[in-house]
């Protein structure tokens, strides 16, 4: 297990270095380059540019600026961020403690809510609530997230939901604190539309897998076997069912969990949360290029460690896959 | 997203038959929800067709006579204040149902070119890489492992921002969209295509098509393709409602299709500062968006079951 682990870790280096390359080369071919912020400015004369060029090495071939790139890379300089006047790292750094909030919630949100809605569709298959929350979870998989989170805020920002007794239900469209003192009311009234639409994706693919993935399970000869020596169905399902079936979905889960930070841009931004995705967005419109690349590249790591994650705990729960 | 791929099984020979058109089409025609996804979308895709003879007004002229500043409403809403315009209009006093209409000829050209680019791209590289194996395939795979570990939509969101601002102009063009997003997304299509040919090239009619003589490109394409293409299928639909709303996210966040041509995404952006006072901007174009994806999901699923039936 232990060699298997080190053997695919090692694997991931070459596919990182690989990944950085290209991420280099689209850095490189960016107008203007690395130097696009002072290509707008009328102070600096072209002059300026070709010494600032020869003094940035700018002017070296490509493959030795990618040498030199790779070495400030790994010792944790990202470079500098023109938008927010800091390095990359201590602005990507300095928001993902609320981006990781936000993502925390929602994960917790849409595997409890998921696995149990897509046991429950799988125990009562064909009932009328299987065929409810499949057909939500398509509905969740269809909905493009941004348009979810604008009828949220249509719902309960401009609107508010009227409830009996002349009350209503009112949530903040912005931000993820009113005042700066603490409140745990206003926190979570601030979470509770962007964990909603975050947490949308997930919850629906979770479902459909944990369902089809019991519903495999099921036909099997084991729980046959269960069954005819008599055990309860709880038991049955419990210890026999889901313990086979949660495999193949831990892999997914695993899988997805990258795909979280993607979402968070489009979330943060629509609700300004103060996240790493919104910074990345804003990064965007003013082409801040390091910015944009050094969460790229975060993200990458994150995905190329999710899937080795997810082989790992795959080879670990099940015993019939061999790790050789 | 790799692994969440169905593994691809290839037809049997003897499905290629009459009988397979047959069941094919039965097994269909029992999804109930992928019919009512072939209705729904043969009514839009008709819409997009007919925008020009459907659509009550220009799409990109500003109603001078009736909005002044405000959006209209919708005519079932306020039948005087709308001005003669059924949807009512967007913030700068366009019809909205106009630009909904054309609208739905872009989204669903987006999605039809970009992914008969992708399929092209992934057919090609998938074959080759199953076909050959060896250093072929090992390169080949480390190059979609690259594309498959970097985020889709935050990748994309760079690429083209970084083409608008080296092609100095506002606007993209509707082309570059599609090649951007057809560059980034063959992996998938890339790696079903590799699985099924792994196969299908041990297989005893690809060893009798080799010994008769046939060269490796025809023997590619003549006679593995056409067994492999029942996931293809599947997966290009599928695609084609991703990429709907991957074209509609980034045209929301200003960077897909630019204004004054109007797509379901970019008529969202403009509709956020104006939730306050016209929820129908907000609603309409999301809804377009929501129901064409769902009855395209709905035909993929429709056909993976119709196709073949192990596949799930």
């Amino acid at each position: 297990m232990f060699t298997y682990v080190v053997r695919r870790t090692l694997a991931a280096i070459p596919l990182l270095l690989l990944i950085s390359i290209i991420l280099f080369v689209i850095l490189n071919n960016a107008p203007g380059g690395p130097l696009a912020p002072y290509l707008q400015n009328p102070h600096i004369t072209p002059a300026d540019i070709e010494r600032l060029k020869h003094n940035l090495g700018l002017d070296k071939p490509i493959w030795f600026r990618y040498v030199v790139w790779l070495g400030t890379i790994l010792h944790g300089d990202f470079g500098y961020s023109t938008t927010n006047s800091e390095p990359v790292l201590d602005a990507i750094l300095g928001r993902l403690p609320a981006t990781l909030e936000l993502m925390g919630i929602s994960f917790i949100v849409s595997l409890g809510i998921g696995l149990s809605a897509g046991i429950f569709s799988a125990v009562r298959q064909y009932s009328f609530w299987d065929y409810f929350i499949t057909s939500l979870a398509f509905f969740g998989q269809s909905m493009p997230v941004f348009w979810f989170a604008l009828m949220l805020q249509l719902l309960f920002s401009v609107h508010g939901i009227p409830l009996p007794g002349g009350y209503e239900i009112v949530l903040p469209s912005a931000g993820i604190s009113t005042t700066d003192s603490f409140d745990l009311g206003d926190r979570i009234e601030h979470l509770i539309m962007p964990v909603m639409v975050l947490s949308l994706l997930n919850l629906a693919l979770y479902s459909r897998f944990m369902r089809s993935s019991l519903l495999e399970v099921t036909k099997t000869d084991y729980m046959r076997t269960a069954a005819a020596k008599g055990l309860s169905s709880a038991a049955i399902l419990f210890k026999h069912g889901l313990k086979n079936a949660l495999i193949p979905v831990v892999t997914i889960v695993a899988i997805s969990l990258p795909g979280v930070l993607g979402g968070a841009i489009v979330t943060e931004t629509i609700f300004a949360w103060p996240g790493a995705g919104r910074m990345f967005f804003n990064a965007l419109q003013n082409s801040d290029i390091a910015l944009m690349m050094g969460y790229l590249l975060i993200l990458a790591v994150a995905v190329v460690f999710a899937n080795l994650l997810a082989d790992v705990l795959y080879a670990w729960l099940d015993p019939r896959v061999k790790y050789d | 997203m790799a692994a969440i791929i169905p593994s691809a099984q290839p037809f049997e020979e003897e499905d290629t038959a009459v009988y397979s058109k047959v069941t094919f089409w039965t097994r269909l025609r029992r999804h109930k929800l992928a019919v009512a996804g072939i209705v729904v979308l043969g009514l839009i895709t008709l819409c997009a067709i007919l925008a020009n003879v459907l659509a009550p007004f220009d799409p990109n002229a500003i109603d001078n006579v009736h909005w002044q500043g405000n959006p209209l409403p919708p005519c079932f809403q306020d039948a005087v204040l709308c001005g003669g315009h059924p949807l009512g209009t967007d913030a700068v006093g366009r019809d909205l149902l106009s630009r909904l209409l054309f609208g739905a000829r872009i989204s669903l050209q987006v999605g039809i070119f970009t992914v008969l680019f992708e399929v092209i791209i992934g057919v090609i590289v998938g074959a080759f890489a199953g076909y050959y194996g060896g250093w072929v395939d090992w390169v080949m795979m480390r190059i979609t492992d690259v594309f498959l570990s970097i985020p889709l939509l935050p990748l994309l969101l760079v690429l083209t921002a970084i083409v608008a601002a080296s092609s100095n102009k506002a606007s993209l063009s509707f082309w570059v969209i599609v090649l951007i997003i057809g560059a980034l997304s063959w992996p998938t299509v890339a790696r079903l295509v590799r699985a099924s040919f792994l196969v299908l090239r041990e297989r005893e009619f690809a060893e009798a098509a080799r010994a008769v003589g046939n060269g490796d490109l025809r023997i590619i394409f003549r006679h593995l393709l056409p067994n492999a293409v029942a996931p293809i299928v599947v997966q290009a639909t599928l695609d084609v409602a991703n990429v709907i709303v991957l074209e509609s996210t980034l045209s929301y966040l200003g960077f897909g299709i630019q204004p004054p041509t109007a797509s379901w995404g970019n008529m969202l952006s403009d509709a956020q500062a104006n939730l306050q006072i016209a929820w129908w901007a907000a609603v309409f174009p999301g809804l377009c968006i929501l129901f064409t994806v769902l009855s395209i999901n709905y035909i993929g699923d429709g056909l993976r079951d119709a196709l073949d039936p192990n596949m799930k």
